[in-house]
């Protein structure tokens, strides 16, 4: 298949991203999903998770918290509420919010506290993980 | 002729306005530089958003949503986007003009029509001139958030459910510069496909092969209301920004016209005083010749 796609990523506060990928892997509701240039017309809704793209064999990661994707055969845009890109993700920063949010889940407390804590640990424990591979890529 | 007295009070108190215009004139620039950086950025969102529902609007039955469905228009709500403060200019002139305006249209086609209103300027305007004025917001201006267009968007997709109008306009200042601003009537309900929006549907010329996930209701009910609130956060974000750059502008042309006076009584007053002077002078002159 010739040709990229177009990956655009926003979110209320700013524009993160407009680039030409080759691949992207995006975290829907019902599951990961991959598009590839012609993919054919798709809208999800999207989980907490993580974005991948791919130009070239240089793959990205980036966070994201709920949103929508649209798919068309040649752009794919992200609408996410809260979007990071992996590299501007502070690891102690997330580690703290991992153990914040354990702290929390362990006190318990009304059920929708807990369902709270408990998405804000996802959260965060997702976070830290990509920033700690991140950082290791980095490194390596 | 004013006594040399007035004349030096009037000086200060043009140069107490100056210092005042000028102090707002810099607080409205570093205002405007944050709420300019807010609408810019918040942009591109809700763009996307409403190219992704006007392509949705084409495809889908639109009876399969409430706030998709089209009625007769015969109940208008206008909302009227105003700022809080006076001292911006036109800004608020501008706009109560154009929507007085559009609501007198509205009524000749013999529609009903009612008037909702953010910001104080606008509401006083209505209420002097006694249009019965359905809801209000005002004050959402000094701590402008999301939580404001949550509470706004919400509550008049409440009523466009419920049916207490069938058409909803929004009036309000789009921020092109720091120095210019457009008054722009917008249509927010019912989603109008195409002409609505523009060229933004061209890749969406697409029948069919659509696929969805989850399904297309659980979709729809959550991306709609969604895209109300985001279309009005950025309408706030558009009118707040506008409103600083007006009173910027507005409050630099006072700072210079204020000089200008200043200029222009300070000449008087010298003129008077030299008068009084060479006066006194000629006075004590022609009495040491009377001695003579």
């Amino acid at each position: 298949m010739a040709g990229k796609i177009l990956l655009e990523v926003v979110t209320p506060e700013k524009q993160l991203l407009s680039q030409q990928v080759d691949e992207v892997i995006a975290p829907g509701s019902e599951g990961e999903f991959g598009v590839l240039p012609g993919h054919c017309h798709f809208l999800s809704a999207l989980k907490v998770g993580e974005l991948r793209y791919r130009v070239g064999d240089q793959t990205s990661h980036m966070v994201i918290l709920w949103g929508y994707a649209e798919v068309t055969p040649t752009k794919v845009t992200i609408m996410a509420e809260i979007a990071e890109k992996a590299e501007d993700i502070d690891v102690d920063r997330a580690t703290e919010k991992v153990e914040e949010a354990e702290r929390r889940l362990q006190a318990g407390g009304l059920p929708s506290e807990v369902k709270e804590a408990q998405i804000s640990l996802e959260k965060a424990r997702l976070r830290k993980k990509i920033a700690e591979r991140t950082r290791k890529a980095g490194h390596a | 002729m004013p006594s040399l007295q007035s004349l030096r009070r009037k000086i200060a108190a043009f140069k107490n306005t100056q210092k005042i215009t000028k102090a707002m004139k810099m607080v409205a620039a570093a205002k405007l530089k944050r709420s300019q950086d807010r609408i810019l950025a918040a942009r591109p969102y809700a763009h996307k958003m409403r190219g992704v529902l006007s392509n949705l609007s084409q495809r889908v039955n639109r009876s399969a949503h409430p706030l998709l469905q089209k009625r007769e228009g015969k109940k208008i709500e206008v909302l009227v986007v105003t700022s809080d403060r006076g001292l911006c200019g036109g800004f608020n002139g501008n706009i109560v003009r154009r929507s007085a305006e559009f609501l007198r249209q509205c009524e000749s086609r013999g529609l009903e029509v009612n008037v909702s209103i953010v910001g104080r300027k606008g509401r006083d305007y209505f209420r002097r001139r006694s249009w019965p004025i359905r809801q209000e917001w005002t004050g959402v201006f000094d701590k402008l958030s999301f939580e404001h267009a949550i509470d706004i968007g919400g509550d008049l997709t409440d009523k466009f459910v419920k049916g207490t109008f069938d058409e909803l306009y929004v009036v309000y200042n789009e921020f092109k510069s720091a120095i210019q601003q457009r008054v722009i009537v917008e249509k927010l309900f019912p989603v109008d496909a195409a002409a609505e929006f523009g060229a933004a549907p061209t890749e969406g010329a697409v029948s069919g092969g659509y696929l969805y996930e989850p399904d297309e209701a659980d979709l729809l009910n959550a991306l709609v209301p969604k895209h109300f609130q985001v279309q009005t956060y950025r309408i706030l974000l558009e009118s707040a920004a506008a409103e600083h750059g007006a009173r910027m502008a507005a409050m630099d042309g006072a700072t210079r016209n204020a000089g200008q006076l200043i200029k222009k009584v300070t000449l008087y007053y010298n003129k008077t005083r030299q008068a009084a002077i060479t006066k006194e002078l000629m006075d004590i002159v022609g009495g040491a010749e009377a001695l003579k």
